[in-house]
């Protein structure tokens, strides 16, 4: 039991880090709503370039912005095929997660990168789990307190309407083509730049490290949902339960790992988990619209 | 080019599923001019292109001939989301209008903005506040005490009444109505009426009002015209327009059509 408790911490510094991958999730999906799966290969894209570069001898810090920059790119991409030939999210998000998957093979050189913390100047590393937990919180607050500001400015409130009603975003003059664009550039900027943070944690950059990462982000923000719905509404609140959300997570990944269950099923559990809360909220509604069908909107 | 006008619709053709089985022609060379100031009130039967007509000033979709123009200036091959500095919008549909998850203010502020450029400025400042209540007390329906609330929990009438605000800020130089009263119940139908007749009235705002009832068309603004199969066949103005009755709109219909006027949910008598 001793044991278990000791690997606490490090379930909670995991949690952060895929926390930053899931606010980025949370950015297209509950903002824009936009389903986005470009982040499965982004997550790798990010510590793929981050790797490589640290591995080359640049500055971390400079690898970190251009591994978000790699990111954002990446979201573009995305958003070239959905907006501009008409492809839908979905799809789009995919192709652009396939081309992904040999782009970042030919940045690896290979399968995987190493980035052993004894030999390379990183920011954090599984080795110091409490100094990375202070970099960790550290950059969750940063991330919130940016994000918070940023969708309180007039383009914020742009992309937060375009994703709540497109039509009356255009009938307010709303170039939605554009908000979309920044959505997608945003979240997966804030993707790649978690890929290049656990690369450093865990000290390898892996080809298969992004698969799944949409449905654990999204498992992340339905739990964090739960958890923060009684608390506040504020958005501050909101996406800071993204980051409680997917520390959960991890948690009960530890604990099922621990205790030596079959951690196969875990995907499994996850898309259930997604599948459940995506769908009772719909279920609900069309249930409540069959008894009140019928009759105008009342005054 | 007339200067007085506000609006021009210069031979709009528009066909839906054009070289398929469906082939729907919704705009069949429509000519219409608004002069600045008009109130002008459009009914007609199902599919004669009353909403396609709003459609196509809105920019929803390209117009496949033909020309608007706007106060003297060609919008034909503008996109609906740069158009929309010059218009102000509401729709059938109270859910359309409105941001359901924004808060009233916040919807406001985004309409306050409409065709400015967006910076990293505050989407809604301190000030602002002060001048949403004052709007919002007019209404009379005391949204004013709720500026923080999401959209999404008001009524559908406050909700259209709201849209109505929106859309009249930044002085557009044309309100489209589509049908925006037809999903309320009467009383609050009447209230949004009340309301629209007012806000049209303070800002003298050129107007083109599509309804189902065909007494609002003839109680309000001072001018009705009536469409079928894509065309205006009846233009009704001034002291002709205050005399008429239903029955004579059923007879005019008649005798321009040739048929009997069909529309699913207008109200005759």
């Amino acid at each position: 039991m001793g044991n278990f408790i000791a690997s606490m911490p490090s379930a909670i510094a995991q949690g952060l880090i895929w926390g930053i991958m899931a606010i980025g999730v949370y950015i297209t999906f509950r903002i824009l709503d936009i389903a986005d799966l470009t982040v499965d290969g982004t997550v790798c894209t990010g510590a793929a370039v981050c790797a490589v570069l640290v591995v080359s001898g640049v500055n971390v810090w400079l690898a970190l912005l251009i591994a978000t920059i790699e990111g954002i790119i990446a979201g573009c991409v995305t958003w070239f095929l959905h907006v501009v030939l008409g492809i839908p999210a979905i799809l789009a998000g995919i192709l652009t997660q396939l081309m992904l998957w040999s782009v970042n093979l030919k940045i690896m050189s290979g399968a995987n990168v190493a980035v052993p913390s004894r030999t390379f100047q990183v920011l954090l590393t599984q080795m110091n789990v409490p100094m990375a937990l202070v970099f960790l919180g550290i950059t969750a607050v940063v991330i919130i307190a940016l994000l918070y500001l940023f969708f309180g400015t007039e383009i914020g409130c742009t992309i937060r309407a375009t994703g709540n009603n497109i039509a009356m975003s255009r009938a307010q003059g709303i170039n939605t083509n554009l908000t979309k664009l920044i959505g997608l550039a945003l979240s997966n900027g804030i993707v790649a730049l978690s890929g290049a943070i656990l690369c450093q944690y865990q000290g390898f950059s892996d080809i298969n490290m992004g698969k799944g990462a949409i449905v654990t982000g999204l498992a992340s923000v339905i739990i964090g949902e739960a958890v923060i719905r009684k608390i506040s509404k504020n958005f501050a609140v909101k996406l800071a339960g993204v980051f409680v959300g997917s520390v959960i997570y991890w948690i009960v990944y530890q604990t099922v790992v621990f205790f030596k269950l079959d951690t196969d099923l875990l995907k499994m559990l996850s898309a259930l988990l997604v599948a459940v809360f995506l769908g009772v909220p719909y279920l609900k509604k069309q249930l409540s619209g069959r008894k009140s069908k019928g009759g105008a909107v009342n005054g | 080019m007339d200067n007085n006008a506000m609006l021009q619709l210069n031979g709009i053709v528009k066909k839906f599923n054009a070289g398929t089985i469906n082939e729907k022609i919704a705009l069949n060379g429509l000519n219409l001019t608004l002069d600045k100031g008009d109130f002008v009130t459009v009914i007609g039967g199902n599919g004669a292109g009353k909403s396609t007509m709003l459609n196509a000033i809105a920019g929803v979709w390209r117009v496949d001939s033909g020309s608007v123009i706007l106060d003297g200036v060609d919008i034909t091959n503008l996109p609906e989301y740069k158009r929309a500095k010059y218009l102000g919008r509401v729709f059938q549909d109270p859910m359309m209008g409105t941001a359901a998850d924004m808060q009233i203010e916040e919807n406001l502020a985004l309409a306050a903005r409409r065709g400015k450029r967006k910076t990293l400025a505050p989407g809604i400042r301190k000030s602002e506040r002060v001048t949403y209540k004052e709007m919002l007390s007019e209404l009379g329906l005391g949204l004013e005490s709720r500026l923080s609330v999401k959209v999404g929990t008001l009524s559908g009438g406050q909700r259209q009444a709201l849209t109505l605000l929106m859309a009249a800020m930044r002085e557009p130089k044309l309100l489209l109505l589509d049908e925006h009263t037809a999903a309320l119940d009467p009383k609050t139908a009447a209230t949004v009426l009340d309301i629209t007749e007012r806000i049209v009235n303070e800002n003298n705002l050129t107007t083109l009002m599509i309804t189902h009832n065909m007494h609002d068309a003839i109680a309000h603004g001072n001018r009705l015209i009536m469409m079928h199969e894509g065309n205006v066949i009846i233009d009704v103005r001034g002291e002709e327009k205050k005399k008429l009755t239903v029955e004579d709109l059923l007879e005019m219909f008649r005798k321009a059509s040739g048929g009997e006027f069909s529309n699913d949910r207008a109200i005759l008598s």
